[in-house]
């Protein structure tokens, strides 16, 4: 088994921890810089890093998984981590404890993991091996409930978004008919934007009040969820960039269109109107699938943009500090291009946090207003009648 | 072996990505330039469907990191 990731990095979780200890050395000024560098994520950090911990290699492909997958812990940099509460159901009892009782922090700001009362925590996944189980005992499911930095990373940002539309509401009826002021001014536009940009012309004034407060949701809840995941040095949140928290969104979606179709989007699907008999043979089965693709690919494309986007940035740090291994020389002169192209990097993905909210809602509303479609052909005929009134 | 394919379809997937895109922004500039009033309309659609070509290709980016990672 090779040796583990660099600086702020966990061991692997079933490496046994003398391992490492065989090529370690302790240079003097590498542990000074340790202590004014702590603060320093390493996916945001200057190539200097490398330097400091270049005993061990760097594998850049574990440092870009640990910082986009779920994690039990929060790590805050250096030797800091937030433990957070485990819950686990198995078979039939309810476990819960700290997630420190998994790992101890050693010297080098890494976790050592260790079994707790049974389970292990294997990558971040947890599983029962029972009491004293060996090194590659095989790991039973358990069912986990575990508050996870992508569960705690939501709370925050529904906590927030409470804390902001409530103030902003209120103020809203206080200040009947006046000005807006302070967090109204902030927010307004978007409201609007959502509202008659997307909402209005999808759905028509009718049937848009429906379903706007939820466009509003979704839209705000994943815009918030994907600026939280770029703020650098807050733990490395990866809220929409993983399937199952997408897959949550789009199933909303999905059920939404379903329940409020008409008779006319049902029709439309299963008898299209003005196609000739052989393709309709074809476009039906076509049309019954595009019901459970069109999710699944608002899914797909909400967690690719922006996972692409995450590993896109780590791997520029990491190219600067894989370099960084070679020679100090190398790390700098990578590591001052490298921030640059990942600076860059960086307002291309505050515009794609934006935009991708932007495209989720609006396809959201699409679909919305394609289930609640009117009866097409009558506006079509009364387009003919005002024309020949107006000769 | 599995894993040199992965990187081969990434590639073809950027590929694909580029060539979308790149038609989308194209045919955008040439609108605005035959329609400077509608310029700013024109960027707006433009986005929005750059945002949904790129859905397609980082789907093929998933599958080949898929591949890749085992």
């Amino acid at each position: 088994m090779t040796s583990v990731a660099i600086a702020q990095h966990e061991g692997h979780a079933s490496e046994p921890v003398a391992h490492d200890q065989v090529s370690v050395e302790q240079p003097v000024h590498a542990n000074t810089e340790a202590h004014a560098d702590t603060t320093a994520h390493a996916a945001h950090g200057e190539a200097a890093h490398g330097e400091e911990y270049a005993k061990e290699e760097f594998k850049i492909g574990e440092m870009i998984m640990h910082h986009i997958s779920d994690a039990h812990q929060i790590h805050l940099g250096g030797s800091l981590y937030i433990p957070l509460p485990v819950i686990i159901l198995h078979e039939g009892h309810l476990d819960i404890f700290s997630s420190s009782n998994f790992y101890s922090v050693n010297e080098h700001g890494e976790l050592d993991y260790h079994d707790y009362k049974g389970y292990r925590n294997h990558h971040e996944m947890i599983e029962f091996v029972g009491e004293n189980a060996s090194h590659d005992a095989h790991g039973h499911k358990v069912m986990d409930f575990s508050i996870t930095k992508s569960v705690f990373g939501m709370m925050l940002v529904i906590v927030l978004m409470i804390i902001l539309f409530r103030s902003v509401a209120n103020k809203y009826k206080r200040n009947v008919g006046k000005a807006p002021s302070g967090f109204q001014n902030m927010i307004e536009p978007f409201i609007l934007f959502v509202r008659d940009d997307i909402a209005l012309p999808s759905l028509g004034k009718k049937k848009a009040a429906l379903y706007t407060p939820f466009l509003l949701t979704v839209f705000f809840f994943i815009w918030m969820c994907n600026i939280l995941g770029l703020i650098p040095f807050l733990g490395g949140f990866n809220i929409t960039g993983t399937l199952s928290i997408t897959l949550v969104l789009a199933a909303i979606v999905f059920i939404i269109t379903s329940v409020s179709g008409n008779k006319h989007y049902w029709g439309h699907i299963f008898w299209p109107p003005g196609v000739p008999g052989f393709v309709k043979v074809i476009l039906v089965p076509i049309e019954f699938m595009s019901i459970f693709i069109k999710p699944c690919v608002l899914m797909i494309r909400l967690t690719a943009n922006i996972t692409a986007g995450h590993i896109i940035i780590l791997a520029f740090v990491g190219l600067a500090l894989m370099f960084g291994q070679q020679s100090p020389a190398a790390g700098y002169g990578v590591g001052v291009g490298s921030v640059l192209f990942m600076a860059f990097m960086y307002c291309l993905e505050m515009l794609v946090a934006f935009l991708q909210a932007y495209v989720f809602t609006l396809l959201a509303a699409l679909y919305f207003g394609d289930a609640t479609q009117d009866h097409h052909h009558e506006h079509e005929h009364d387009h003919d009648h005002e024309i020949q009134h107006a000769h | 072996m599995g894993q040199g394919l992965a990187g081969i379809g990434a590639g073809i997937a950027a590929i694909g990505a580029g060539i979308g895109v790149g038609k989308i922004g194209g045919s955008a500039l040439e609108g605005m330039a035959r329609q400077p009033e509608a310029a700013g309309d024109m960027r707006s659609n433009m986005i929005v469907a750059a945002a949904l070509v790129e859905g397609v290709a980082l789907f093929a980016v998933i599958v080949c990191l898929l591949v890749a990672l085992g």
